[in-house]
């Protein structure tokens, strides 16, 4: 083959804008081989989504081409016919959510059949079906492919995906977030497919993903999106292993890793929106490093050894990313009398899906010191956001007894004394819908000052100012509405309203699951101060590893409605006693696991 | 710090700024506006009394009758100025009772999560399997043609709708986060009917309010166009296409006119309900 059969994708200076000139994406640059896996990673709104569209010719309404050439597989794309032409048989796609994407009524071996007719090669043969569904690791059998949708598990959808986008015989498959969906152990599964589909097949793949330790375990090349723009590009190895960008170093920096305990340095500030976006480096604001000329300049993308480009004029300066193991014995505990502040005991509660009870929690016992963080560990299903609800008082356990202080809970909040309901408070998971969209901050805040500890307005109303300084807000935010605010800037007013009730256990639910990592690291470093500063004790809930090394400094992990181990959680993280744990240990994508294996394969092979 | 006023200064902007700068709110609200304003300042500007007969029934129109006089010889203009008072302040009152009872029912089936949600439920199908029409003739033959009678049948006949319009948007309401934080923080129920659930079911309320207010304009002149409601010679314009239907022939605008302002005043509500539906969709994003 020569090197034109080759190129997969070429994307040459490629701008998308709104009608109003704001470009979405611009000077975006990528070549993409056969056979090769790269992995496009950015934030929410780093134009990503967008990159990966445009190769089908696909741009939301309002926006527009108005610059560049797109090249998929030797083919120019320059009209939509050809773009049309293109999909399945050159690209096709692999979407984030299967269980939307697939056609509910229509039997999965027929939605693969319309895309065997996409492509080049028209081939009717019944076999065809099936050798694509063994090819992703799916029964073959008629039975199989006779299925719907709905009878089949989150990873098998996403399996029936991928065999689509592969019945077409593309040059190149675009995967949104394929796995984000998944739980961890289903996610390593659909990623080793990929790995070994990319060889047996010789197509390339484009990966789009926020998250780090994904991309360092199936790319090669990498390229990192902030605001519109690439702003570096290498082999996975040299770029997260030694970030030359400092955006780069700030991802790697703030995202979290169940191998290091240690702690996160967030970056500083929020990324532009579409209109502050300048002439100058985009990331100038928030940049340690910034000199004069990158407020008023776009910084080149220097290519600083072979392949490996940054868009950064400053890119010797960045500091190499610190690895090493925060090893520190909880401190909070050492200092405090050790007392039980909250004791759970053979709990059982059961909630209604579908008709159909399903067992949350068999019989979970455990219990939370003053000034603890105890983290529950589970993939989701696993009952965890249930025992935190039965914690707060908002779902009735059938068995078992939740002490606080002594004292045994009611069931229901309604039935708890003011006091224990002022010293339990949560967060939830989604900081869209945390928030009466009705009710400014103060208000939203000042509530619970107001029921909960009896304040008068005035009070309540310097309450709120403390509360939004120690949450790192400033004042202003009080009088806005959560609909002007970011999910992070949200999820930092629904913890102080936590705090406004004065509560000494904080129960957080997934808090930080939909962020992304940059502003996750700025909530779960918030939660490490404020856990210092009130002296709080925390129940962390989450189904990432990485989160529990950071904030937890004991882990529980639960396997359908059990606790199967129980533990300090760096001896958890180290040396895990339980089968089930040793598995979603391995299974955790870690990026220092990724960067030893680099620097050890280069050891053995010079 | 006065936060309750900048929440509604906040909406009201909203509102200005959403909704009125629709053509079809705009247009809409000069309708509603006409027709409004027909009702209310009509008798004062109507040339003769609605009631008398001052001419040949079945009059076309002259210079001294606009739109001509009706199947009794009246002046149809003065009927027409003098009949919306009774039609708009009963569609009026029936809708807000709908509102009253569907609001109560739809808000407590949404929010107790028990056997009660089921219960309310069904009886509201039962009401909804109910044919509109019957159930208003039957009640009004039964009980005898008030206006009492007519709004509270017409509430009865429209209350379905709204409660399970109500339901729907509380049930998904209500698991939202800040529902449950102010369950978990122990807030009495009505408490958080009002602050955290109220206002957030509002829009779709109000994108129904214009649907059900046609609504009742309809089965109201309706059962005044079958002659079982308002009884004559009273003027409204339900019964004035009743009545003048024998002589349509002879006069067109006795039908027409009546005809032409209801239609004007649904098409108006319906202008505003649609572009306040629109406004809550973009307001989303």
């Amino acid at each position: 083959m020569n090197d034109a059969d080759n190129d997969a994708l070429e994307l040459r200076d490629v701008k998308i804008e709104l009608s109003s000139h704001d470009a979405i994406i611009s000077g975006v640059n990528l070549e993409m081989r056969r056979g090769e896996i790269l992995g496009l990673v950015g934030e929410s709104g780093s134009g990503k989504t967008t990159t990966a569209l445009s190769i089908f010719g696909y741009w939301g309404r309002g926006l527009k081409l108005t610059r560049g050439q797109i090249v998929v597989g030797g083919e120019v794309m320059s009209t939509q016919q050809i773009f049309r032409t293109a999909r399945g048989r050159l690209v096709s796609y692999v979407p984030q959510n299967p269980g939307v994407a697939l056609n509910p009524s229509l039997r999965i071996g027929n939605a693969i059949r319309d895309m065997v007719r996409q492509g080049r090669v028209a081939t009717s043969q019944p076999e065809e079906v099936s050798s694509l569904l063994v090819r992703v690791g799916l029964p073959g059998d008629s039975e199989f492919s006779r299925r719907y949708p709905h009878q089949l598990s989150g990873g098998q959808q996403q399996r029936v995906c991928i065999a689509s986008s592969l019945a077409s015989r593309p040059t190149l498959i675009v995967l949104d977030e394929p796995t984000t969906g998944l739980d961890v152990v289903t996610q390593e599964l659909v990623l080793e497919e990929l790995i070994r589909l990319r060889d047996q097949e010789n197509v390339a793949m484009l990966y789009i993903t926020h998250d780090l330790a994904v991309a360092a375990k199936i790319a090669q090349r990498i390229a990192v999106m902030y605001a519109g723009r690439v702003v570096e590009q290498g082999s996975v190895r040299e770029v997260l292993s030694k970030p030359r960008h400092p955006y780069t170093r700030g991802l790697v920096a703030s995202t979290p890793d169940h191998l290091v305990i240690r702690p996160l340095t967030p970056l500083q500030g929020i990324a532009p929106s579409l209109r502050e976006r300048t002439t100058g480096c985009p990331f100038a604001p928030r940049c340690p490093q910034r000199v004069d000329l990158c407020e008023r300049e776009l910084p080149e993308l220097l290519e600083i050894s072979l392949g490996h480009k940054v868009r950064c004029p400053e890119w010797k300066k960045t500091p190499l990313v610190d690895w090493t193991t925060l090893v520190v014995q909880s401190d909070v505990q050492t200092q405090m009398e050790v007392s039980t502040v909250l004791k759970v005991t053979g709990l059982r509660a059961e909630y209604r899906s579908r008709g159909q009870n399903v067992v949350a929690a068999k019989d979970v016992s455990f219990s939370v010191l003053r000034g603890g963080c105890v983290a529950l560990v589970g993939e989701s299903g696993s009952g965890k956001t249930t025992i935190a609800r039965v914690i707060v008082g908002l779902h009735a356990p059938l068995k078992g007894e939740v002490q606080f202080r002594g004292e045994s809970l009611s069931g229901l909040a309604k039935h708890r004394s003011i006091e224990q309901r002022r010293g339990i408070q949560i967060v939830f998971q989604n900081p869209s819908d945390a928030l009466n969209p009705r009710h400014s901050v103060e208000v939203a805040i000042a509530r619970p000052a107001r029921l909960l500890r009896n304040m008068d307005r005035n009070d309540a109303s310097k309450e709120v100012l403390r509360l939004l300084d120690a949450v790192r807000l400033p004042s202003s935010v009080a009088r806005r509405y959560p609909t002007e605010l970011s999910g992070g800037e949200r999820q930092r007013v629904a913890i102080a309203r936590a705090l406004a009730a004065g509560p000494e256990i904080l129960v957080c639910d997934e808090i930080s699951s939909s962020l992304d990592v940059s502003v996750q690291a700025v909530v779960l470093e918030l939660l490490r101060d404020i856990r210092v500063e009130f002296g709080l004790s925390i129940v962390f809930i989450t189904h990432d590893l990485g989160v529990v090394a950071t904030v937890a400094d004991r882990v529980l992990v639960l396997e359908s409605g059990l606790i199967c181990e129980e533990g300090n959680t760096l001896e958890v993280m180290r040396s895990p006693r339980h089968i089930y744990t040793r598995k979603l240990l391995d299974a955790a994508p870690s990026l220092i696991a990724s960067i030893n294996k680099w620097d050890s394969d280069e050891d053995r092979y010079g | 710090m006065t936060t309750l006023s900048t929440d509604t200064e906040l909406s009201r902007e909203k509102f200005r700024s959403g909704v009125m700068r629709s053509p079809g709110a705009i247009i809409g609200m000069v309708f509603v506006a006409i027709v409004v304003l027909l009702a209310i300042l009509g008798p004062l500007l109507a040339p003769y009394s609605p009631i008398a007969t001052i001419g040949i029934p079945g009059q076309a129109p002259t210079a001294a009758h606009i739109l001509g006089l009706d199947f009794e010889g009246r002046d149809v203009l003065s009927r027409l100025l003098y009949g919306g008072r009774t039609t708009l302040f009963m569609c009026v009152v029936a809708t807000l009772l709908t509102y009253a009872v569907g609001l109560t029912i739809g808000l407590i089936a949404g929010y107790t999560r028990s056997f009660v949600d089921s219960l309310l439920m069904r009886m509201v199908d039962v009401f909804l399997s109910l044919p509109a029409l019957l159930v208003m003739l039957v009640m009004v033959t039964a009980l005898g043609p008030s206006q009492v009678i007519l709004i509270v049948s017409a509430a009865l006949v429209l209350f379905p709708g709204v409660a399970r319009i109500v339901r729907t948007s509380t049930l998904e309401v209500s698991r939202r986060g800040y529902v449950e934080a102010a369950i978990a923080r122990g807030e009495n129920t009505i408490s958080i009917l009002r602050r955290e659930i109220l206002p957030n079911i509002a829009g779709p309320i109000i994108a129904d309010l214009g649907l059900r207010f046609s609504w009742s304009i309809i089965l109201i002149s309706s059962v005044n166009f079958l002659g079982l409601g308002i009884s004559p010679p009273n003027p409204d314009w339900g019964l004035m296409i009743a009545e003048n239907r024998i002589i349509i022939s002879e006069n067109l605008y006795a039908v027409l006119a009546p005809s032409v302002v209801i239609a004007i005043l649904i098409l108006g509500v319906n202008l505003v309900g649609d572009a306040f539906v629109r406004s809550l969709g973009e307001s989303r994003d």
